[in-house]
């Protein structure tokens, strides 16, 4: 039974982050003055990369690459409750399983890409792992006065402690909130971070060598990993009560990055760093801070 | 084996060769004016990512080797549109000593748009076509590459030396 709710909630998550790309597409074009694809598009993307044949490939860790990114983050998925009412596996001390799994994605892609011996991937990975440098540490330390005010390390038991509207965690701490926010930014690689992927200067970057089926793989996996890392922000910082609540959220705090993505330029990898380790450093600090003086 | 059909004709991501003046058509078709992005065709960076190869413009026989190490880099089911009329006989360059005349001698074309330059409206009416070949399948042409690839290998070689110029590991 509880094999069948797994397979339920991945299923529904893939479809509607499939859905949030589309989605994406279309706001990001309405925004340039263009009609845009349908909202169905990212549906047809993958179909279409799963039905092609791959003419080459660069070794063995090449072909697990993607499967390891995808593996990675549908065993994020499995720890993340999608919103109070909906928890899938949750014990004492999951947000760590989660922040460790996030890295488990980029990691593969990084064996993956790293085995095809292209430049601009190893450019691209090189990015990635040093954006992780600014973007983690934000993170963390953004969920850390949160979890440490409720006293667990469950991002169910959070949801459930800090209950509905006026009583947010992200009301109760708006700095870490901001901060989080900004981390975030990072962890879905939307523009002023996309440094990782950037297609004009560097091809791609790690995808540069992955067509066909392999690429319909990472786009599930970017699909998948919209909710886990928006769901972990909602999850936070507004304690969704029920599955709907969870979606809408996730839902506007991904709007909000598409929309900071289709108006900005790009950062180069080490401004992009820095930023990190200035205002959004500061501002999660200043959190932790006032859990110490006034709670 | 429909629904593939119906996708692979929607989701068309192109990587667009830009060898000749034709490249200055693709902006416009691109952005927000003509906005191709509305019948799911995308451009690509990479030709491993893409589905069709857009040779924009004259060949000489210096690119076209390029051009058919990205068209055998390109997963299958793979299309080639020729753009201009460079591609189709030459144009302006008929006489010209170092730019080929014929581009289905070399490479397997599925579309030829006409026109010196084409308008963005024709590129995007040629994208719409090729759909339509590929939902009834007669976009076979990469098929043709495979089986007769003995024939486009010895026109390539009439120009160039075919086993020298590929980078040796």
């Amino acid at each position: 039974m509880k094999i069948l709710i797994l397979a339920g909630y991945w299923i529904l998550v893939t479809i509607l982050g499939l859905l949030y790309m589309g989605i994406a597409r279309k706001v990001t074009a309405r925004i340039h003055n263009r009609y845009g694809p349908p909202f169905y598009q990212a549906f047809l993307d993958v179909l279409k990369l799963f039905s092609k044949r791959e003419t080459a490939s660069h070794g063995v860790m090449h072909s697990l690459g993607p499967v390891i990114a995808f593996a990675g983050i549908s065993a994020t998925l499995l720890f993340m409750p999608l919103g109070k009412g909906a928890p899938v596996l949750h014990f004492q001390g999951d947000l760590f399983v989660v922040l460790y799994l996030l890295v488990v994605g980029p990691l593969g892609m990084a064996l993956g890409a790293g085995e095809s011996n292209n430049p601009n991937a190893t450019i691209g990975i090189a990015r990635a792992l040093s954006l992780m440098l600014g973007y983690e540490i934000i993170l963390f330390m953004a969920t850390l006065p949160v979890f440490v005010h409720y006293g667990t390390a469950s991002i169910y038991d959070v949801i459930v402690k800090q209950g509905a509207f006026p009583n947010w965690a992200g009301l109760k701490y708006p700095l870490s909130m901001l901060g989080g926010l900004i981390a975030l930014h990072g962890l879905l690689g939307e523009k002023p971070f996309d440094q990782p992927i950037a297609p004009h200067e560097i091809a791609s970057g790690p995808m540069v060598e992955y067509g066909g089926k392999y690429l319909g793989l990472l786009q599930l996996w970017h699909a998948i990993g919209i909710i886990v890392e928006t769901g972990l922000f909602i999850n936070v910082f507004f304690g969704p009560q029920n599955i709907v609540w969870f979606f809408a959220g996730t839902f506007i705090v991904f709007m909000l990055a598409v929309i900071v993505n289709a108006l900005m330029p790009r950062f180069r990898i080490e401004q992009a760093v820095r930023f990190y380790w200035g205002v959004p450093l500061i501002l999660v600090v200043l959190g932790i801070l006032q859990y110490y003086f006034w709670r | 084996m429909g629904l593939f059909k119906i996708s692979q004709g929607r989701s068309l991501w192109m990587v667009h060769f830009c060898t000749g003046c034709g490249a200055v058509e693709m902006p416009p078709t691109m952005t927000s004016r003509f906005d191709m992005e509305r019948f799911g065709i995308a451009p690509m960076a990479t030709p491993r990512q893409a589905d069709v190869l857009l040779i924009t413009g004259y060949l000489t026989v210096k690119t076209l080797k390029r051009v058919i190490m990205v068209y055998e880099q390109m997963p299958t089911p793979r299309y080639v549109i020729g753009f201009g009329s460079c591609t189709v006989n030459g144009g302006i360059y008929w006489d010209s000593y170092n730019v080929i005349k014929n581009l289905d001698l070399y490479i397997p074309v599925d579309l030829y748009i006409f026109g010196c330059m084409p308008r963005p409206e024709s590129i995007i009416d040629a994208f719409i076509k090729l759909r339509k070949m590929i939902e009834e399948g007669k976009a076979n042409k990469w098929k043709d590459y495979i089986e007769r690839y003995d024939w486009y290998k010895q026109n390539q070689a009439k120009l160039f030396d075919i086993n020298k110029w590929r980078v040796q590991k």
